[in-house]
């Protein structure tokens, strides 16, 4: 007989007019791993905050080993024996690992003895969980894998019995993933408890023993993993069917649109990333580009839409030369010409995130015709627009007046898309489309892309998802280590094949 | 030997006019570590300077003066802190307030108590602190080197030098040997790591406060109770602006704030030094140029001169935990 060893009941929790979880019961047992999965949004972080007394949840019971307890500050969910990886891990940059896991838990008022039983408590859990984790390097020189590990660690090293993973694998490449999932069973067979929030089917397909569904702030379905599929969860998730499988026609290809040659750049610490790199794309055609992070993929979008300056080589956009070492057109200069770019932190580069929507739906388009006029904006018009654009890439809530900011990932990125696509570009540009977007989102963003292609635009597809790069391409190109290292129709690939490439094997 | 007299009260003058120097940058220290940009050591030194030398006259205790200071310095460290930690407002604003407030009270509450604006009556010897002579000072004042070192240079001061250069070690070991110290560092680069350890992050900042009202109350008392005897009119003259800019120029690091205070401290006594002085070539320099030293000095040396200084990451924030 099996456990539980988390209880919540009735939990309740609202932001201002936001009602975030609504009536909440959950029952995790010991020793298994528990997936919570939902879209952005659906209030999954919320209840684990709540769960690390992060949030104090307006009413609700939440009880350990079937004892109900009172969790006012995280303090009292580390004693009892909870641990979590948040999202945005919770380091402090400039220290050390070391000093990273005794915060707050020193034991003593001047560093001492308890300091040394702690790195001789530390290096023992790095064996058991064989974590590899120097305790003495700065957290600032650790890659984003290394840097989850030791928020792993800082949890059990705190007693932890219950660990709370919120969207572990977003920033993680394929292969760090794997690491992660070896961690988190071997956790699990050593008698932890592991709850993972995710938005992805597969990893809860892959890793868990129990599943619990969210929908805008309500548990809407508990089963054990192998009672369910993919399509099953996700229809719960969504609240209708949703394709997981993307419909697409075969393309009809024209001439070459947007051509690459030779292409070299470097980035700001003057290091070539991208290395004697040729592409071409025609008409009617999406080209996917795979490959890990971080391997030139991003400088050349950069120099591609003219944010970057390019060291050798030349670019050509509809048979014109646009961009080589000596002259090169800036991107408004591009934008003009029909070419169009989605960047890939839509954050930092796609969106000005404490301007209102409206302002970023015009934004690039805004000194033109029908947004202003001798330099004065039509505010009237650029609302109008706006409404009627939101409503056609069903951005949610549909109000122009709303700080950007307060919008999900999906709907941000929606906000980018229909600005960038309601011009009609030749060419468009797009970097991690659906990075950190839910499903119902993705499934409109892949249908739009698709609906360019087919209108002719030819567009250079730029993801480390090699699922998105599966279905949406027509021809794929591997990317490594600044270099393309195979090129493949789409027709007779497998993501094996392309594995094999991206880690540069082949 | 006069070159080597010279020398000597040089480095003694610098000693003497760093310290409140030092005192203001080790409690900026301790609230920027934190997090909280403390823009109000100029106003804070002021009322302390005040508080001390009225609670002395009134007192007839400069200890009690002092003890006093530290009250008001802590009160004011805690407005800013309610202001700006509890209340999220912005921090420069809240210590520009405190400054412009402290101005006007400090000459205001003069007038009323004693009918002259901004001036407190001159204390008598037992109202305010004395210089210390070292023990055997005067025995050893004729041993070559080590007399002028010993007698000439560190005996004679006032306790509050001897307690200020005290302050700096006292300081590195509090923010990089202690438990309260990592905490404190943690809580100026990343206050929600500090919160998901456990750790209430506004206390912190409160404690962190607290202690600089407590240091920044030792530079305000030196000046009005110990080398002065009475309080004037905006007496702190721009030293809690110019410490902050040692800390900044130190790189939040009480070794290199000293550094800092020392080579500030030096080149206000060099100025001093030098009015009235006829150099070869040049004949004698405007003392209006001389005076200036000190403050272009700051202007060069923070214009970029030591590199880029690295600020604690989350200064300046107030912390929002729910969204």
């Amino acid at each position: 007989m099996v456990s539980p060893i988390l209880e919540l009941e009735n939990i309740n929790k609202s932001f201002g007019h936001v009602h975030a979880n609504k009536n909440i019961n959950l029952k995790i047992n010991k020793g298994t791993i528990h997936g919570i999965i939902g879209e952005n949004g659906a209030g999954k972080s919320t209840l684990m905050s709540i769960v690390f007394g992060l949030y104090q949840a307006n009413s609700g019971k939440i009880k350990i080993n079937g004892k109900e307890i009172n969790l006012r500050s995280p303090k009292d969910s580390i004693i009892n024996g909870i641990g979590m990886v948040h999202q945005h891990f919770m380091l402090v940059e400039n220290f050390t690992v070391l000093e990273n896991i005794i915060l707050g838990f020193e034991g003593e008022l001047v560093f001492g003895k308890n300091l040394e039983k702690a790195k001789k408590d530390l290096k023992n859990l790095c064996e058991t969980y064989k974590l590899n984790i120097d305790l003495n390097s700065t957290i600032s020189d650790l890659s984003v894998g290394f840097r989850q590990r030791v928020e792993i660690l800082k949890s059990l090293y705190r007693g932890a019995e219950i660990l709370i993973l919120d969207e572990p694998t977003g920033v993680l490449t394929p292969q760090e993933v794997d690491e992660l999932f070896k961690i988190l069973r071997s956790l699990k067979e050593e008698g932890k408890t592991i709850v993972l929030i995710t938005h992805k089917l597969i990893e809860i397909m892959d890793l868990t023993n129990e599943v619990s569904v969210m929908r805008q702030g309500e548990m809407v379905g508990h089963t054990k993993t192998e009672n369910t599929n993919k399509e099953q969860l996700a229809e719960m998730m969504v609240g209708r069917s949703v394709l997981l499988r993307l419909d697409k026609n075969d393309s009809k290809t024209g001439d070459v649109l947007f051509k690459v040659e030779d292409l070299s750049v470097k980035d700001d610490l003057q290091v070539i990333r991208v290395k004697n790199v040729n592409l071409e794309i025609r008409e009617g055609e999406i080209l996917g580009l795979a490959g890990v992070t971080g391997n030139g993929q991003t400088e050349l979008l950069e120099a591609l839409s003219g944010i970057r300056k390019v060291e050798s080589g030349e670019i050509f956009l509809d048979g014109n030369k646009v961009s080589d070492n000596q002259n090169f057109l800036d991107p408004r200069e591009l934008k003009e010409k029909g070419l169009a770019h989605v960047p890939e932190d839509r954050q930092r580069m796609g969106l000005v995130t404490d301007f209102k929507a409206y302002e970023n739906l015009i934004f690039g388009y805004h000194d033109q015709q029908p947004f202003s006029k001798s330099s004065i904006l039509k505010h009237r018009d650029i609302i109008t627009h706006s409404k009627k654009i939101m409503e056609e890439y069903d951005v949610r809530p549909q109000s122009p007046n709303l700080i950007t900011s307060n919008f999900s990932g999906g709907n941000q990125q929606k906000i980018i898309l229909s600005r960038e696509l309601n011009e009609n570009p030749k060419v468009l540009l797009v970097g991690q489309p659906t990075r950190g977007v839910d499903i119902g989102a993705i499934e409109f963003i892949h249908q739009r892309l698709i609906e360019m292609r087919d209108r002719g635009a030819a567009i250079l597809l730029v993801s480390v998802e090699l699922d998105e790069i599966l279905s949406l391409s027509d021809r794929i190109v591997v990317m490594f280590d600044g270099k393309i290292v195979g090129e493949r129709e789409n027709k007779n690939v497998t993501d094996r094949e392309l594995g094999l490439l991206m880690a540069g094997v082949v | 030997m006069e070159f080597l007299s010279d020398i000597a009260s040089l480095i003694n003058s610098t000693l003497r006019i760093s310290t409140p120097l030092v005192f203001a940058a080790m409690a900026g220290i301790f609230a920027e570590r934190s997090g909280v940009i403390d823009f109000s050591l100029e106003g804070k030194m002021l009322m302390a300077a005040f508080v001390a030398a009225v609670g002395s006259y009134f007192l007839g205790n400069p200890w009690l003066g002092l003890l006093l200071a530290i009250i008001a310095c802590v009160s004011l460290s805690m407005l800013h802190g309610f202001a700006s930690v509890t209340y999220k407002g912005d921090q420069v604003v809240s210590c520009v307030a405190i400054n412009i407030l402290i101005i006007g009270l400090t000459t205001a509450l003069a007038a009323a108590w004693f009918g002259q604006a901004g001036l407190t009556p001159t204390l008598s010897e037992d109202q305010r602190f004395l210089e210390v002579n070292l023990p055997f000072a005067e025995t050893l004042r004729d041993v070559p080197i080590i007399g002028t070192i010993y007698s000439d240079i560190l005996s004679g001061h006032y306790i509050f030098v001897y307690l200020a250069y005290l302050s700096v070690p006292l300081v590195f070991w509090v923010v990089f040997k202690t438990s309260f110290g990592l905490r404190l560092r943690a809580v100026g680069e990343n206050p929600s790591a500090v919160d998901t350890a456990g750790i209430n992050v506004f206390a912190m900042r409160y404690k962190a406060l607290a202690i600089n009202g407590v240091l920044i109350a030792f530079a305000g008392a030196h000046l009005s109770t110990a080398v002065n005897a009475n309080f004037f009119r905006e007496m702190s003259a721009g030293r809690g602006y110019l410490a902050l800019a040692a800390m900044i120029f130190g790189k939040w690091h009480p070794k290199t704030a000293l550094v800092a205070c020392l080579l500030f401290g030096f080149t206000d006594a060099l100025q001093i030094r030098l009015q009235g002085v006829d150099l070869p070539v040049i004949g004698e320099i405007p003392v209006q140029l001389i005076q200036a030293i000190p403050y272009v000095l700051t202007v060069v040396l923070l214009a970029g001169f030591v590199g880029k200084a690295i600020a604690p990451n989350a200064i300046g924030q107030p912390y929002i935990k729910e969204r």
